[in-house]
């Protein structure tokens, strides 16, 4: 089968690049510093992929659109608000900051109390449409930045200088006081997804389409936002908000991989993301000596092609 | 039976479903009539549980459908909705597998496939059952959505609309399906249409809405007549009876 060589083969080119990263001017003397370094950047710059990727997916497939994202959607800049908030009310010093834990979990409870929030706004209309949607998502995203910046811009610049420590975590400096919990969390919203994997090509139909193939749909699309937003905290917690790579890659696995079934989208779209966000990395570090945050690549090549989607006005899939 | 009791439904204050009781007969065409904006098409998605019902209750085989289980409903109940806009590449045959769904979880086994096969060929798609539903016309496209739902093997078939955007030929083609498949596999099915001699012609049961409530319902014999036509669509509506079908005539 054609989509499976073309998954194979995207496994290998991972494979390539991670050992790349790991194993480039490696020699005795650096070995012992370099590569638990290396090891940590590498496993969470994986992980950061494959979170993004796979809540992009599930995000798509529930909202049956091709340009809605999680972070369209404003999740990760709610990330950076919780954050704020967290340091403007308790301070830097207090628990809830301090212990990288504590934060997390912290912020993994607003990022639900949020997604409940969305669900109610995409999904309780029985008409929904998707330009509204994306304002909507445009305006909580732009409203939760500016709170943002208006807080930090209020408390003390000491407390400041430590919250921004925390957002402005990228590839260059991973969070990796979170490795564990992360590995931990992605794993736990693996199992906790897995019996519905089944359901998403169904889900891809529509809803009409699912209730009436015996689909419990309210309940189902609940869980799945649940996870989403576990996902997408886990992820800006590691390396902090990409806007556009989930778009980015989720798109590009389609057009990659032209089927409907999930099983070789959601693959798909995490060696993708894998591949683009390690091969990225080893360009950024090795070959422009750390002159352009990855990032910022990615939200240019990613916000390109989010307005040549929307232009081309193919949206609904 | 499908028994429906006291369903009403409000949007923006408007009750576009006003305590509507009505019993679905089994191995019948019940058809529903009436204007735009009767209430019709939200009848029959809150009868098959695709929106939520303000108030009512509808009863399947003795069980009330909100407590049936989701899964088991769909092996029992299928509707199809007017506006199939499903923009993802799928060919006939991968279309007409999802409606194994129910049964399956995704992963066909030979029986399942022997349902997808039946309902191909029953359907006459057979020879283009590899062509993907962006390269099909209209009518070959609603019968790939309707083999979908035959797949589906459920007893009640709920279809909204199935004509709409359909020239005379097909429009006929899918009719005569629908009352062999009442007659040889024993479904009972509710139609939304709004050619009335359609209903008129292959229904057994019409049942007329107007502003969210029934005005009528019985036999074609009860229904298309003139008198109870004007009373649903203030139209004056001659009936012929050519052949042994009553036919309106309401062009001029």
């Amino acid at each position: 089968m054609r989509l499976q060589a073309k998954i194979g083969w995207m496994i290998g080119a991972s494979v390539v690049l991670i050992a790349m990263f790991l194993f480039v001017k490696l020699n005795p003397v650096n070995l012992d510093y370099v590569l638990p370094r290396r090891a940590a950047k590498i496993t969470a710059i994986v992980l950061t992929g494959t979170t993004i990727a796979f809540a992009s997916v599930i995000f798509q497939t529930i909202t049956n659109n091709r340009i809605l994202t999680p972070s369209v959607m404003g999740l990760d800049s709610l990330y950076v608000f919780i954050q704020s908030v967290i340091a403007f009310l308790f301070g830097t010093s207090s628990l809830f900051m301090q212990n990288a834990n504590v934060n997390f979990l912290l912020c993994v409870v607003g990022m639900i109390a949020f997604s409940g929030v969305l669900y109610r706004l995409m999904f309780r209309r029985e008409n929904q449409n998707i330009y509204f949607l994306l304002l909507i998502g445009m305006i909580l995203g732009s409203f939760f930045s500016s709170l943002s910046t208006f807080m930090q811009v209020l408390i003390d610049p000491n407390e400041f200088l430590i919250l921004q420590n925390k957002l402005f975590a990228s590839f260059n400096k991973v969070n990796t006081d979170l490795l564990w919990l992360a590995l931990i969390g992605t794993a736990a919203v693996g199992v906790y997804v897995y019996p519905y994997i089944k359901y998403f090509n169904v889900l891809a139909l529509g809803k009409d389409h699912a209730v009436n193939l015996g689909i419990n749909y309210d309940l189902v699309v609940k869980r799945l936002l649940l996870a989403v937003a576990v996902l997408v905290s886990i992820s800006t917690a590691l390396v902090g908000p990409i806007l556009f790579l989930g778009l980015l890659v989720v798109n590009l696995a389609r057009e990659f991989l032209p089927t409907y079934r999930h099983s070789y989208l959601i693959g798909g779209s995490i060696l993708i993301s894998i591949i683009t966000l390690v091969g990225g990395q080893l360009v950024v570090e090795r070959l422009f000596a750390f002159s352009t945050p990855l990032s910022v690549i990615v939200n240019f090549f990613g916000g390109s092609y989010f307005l040549y989607l929307l232009l081309r006005g193919n949206i609904a899939r | 039976m499908l028994e429906v009791k006291n369903l009403s439904k409000t949007y923006n204050g408007k009750k576009v479903v006003d305590d509507v009781s009505l019993t679905i007969r089994k191995g019948q065409i019940t058809s529903f009539i009436g204007p735009n904006g009767a209430g019709k098409s939200t009848l029959l998605s809150m009868i098959s549980r695709l929106i939520t019902r303000d108030q009512g209750e509808v009863w399947l085989e003795g069980r009330e459908i909100g407590s049936c289980d989701s899964k088991e409903l769909a092996r029992t109940l299928a509707i199809l909705k007017q506006a199939n806009h499903i923009e993802l590449r799928l060919t006939i045959r991968e279309l007409v597998s999802f409606g194994r769904f129910p049964y399956s979880q995704g992963r066909l086994n030979r029986e399942d496939e022997r349902h997808v096969d039946e309902a191909i060929a029953y359907m006459g798609l057979t020879d283009m059952q590899h062509k993907y539903l962006d390269e099909l016309s209209g009518g070959q496209k609603q019968r790939a959505y309707i083999a979908m739902v035959l797949a589906q093997d459920t007893e009640y078939i709920l279809l909204d609309e199935p004509l709409n955007n359909l020239d005379m030929k097909h429009s006929v083609q899918i009719m005569q399906t629908l009352r062999r498949m009442v007659q040889e596999l024993g479904k009972t099915i509710v139609l939304v249409i709004h050619d009335i001699n359609f209903a008129s012609c292959y229904s057994d049961r019409i049942v007329a809405l107007k502003d969210g409530r029934i005005v009528q319902e019985g036999s074609v014999e009860q229904i298309i007549d003139t008198d109870v036509l004007r009373g649903i669509y203030d139209l004056e509506i001659g009936i012929q009876e050519i052949a042994g079908q009553r036919i309106c005539t309401f062009y001029a």
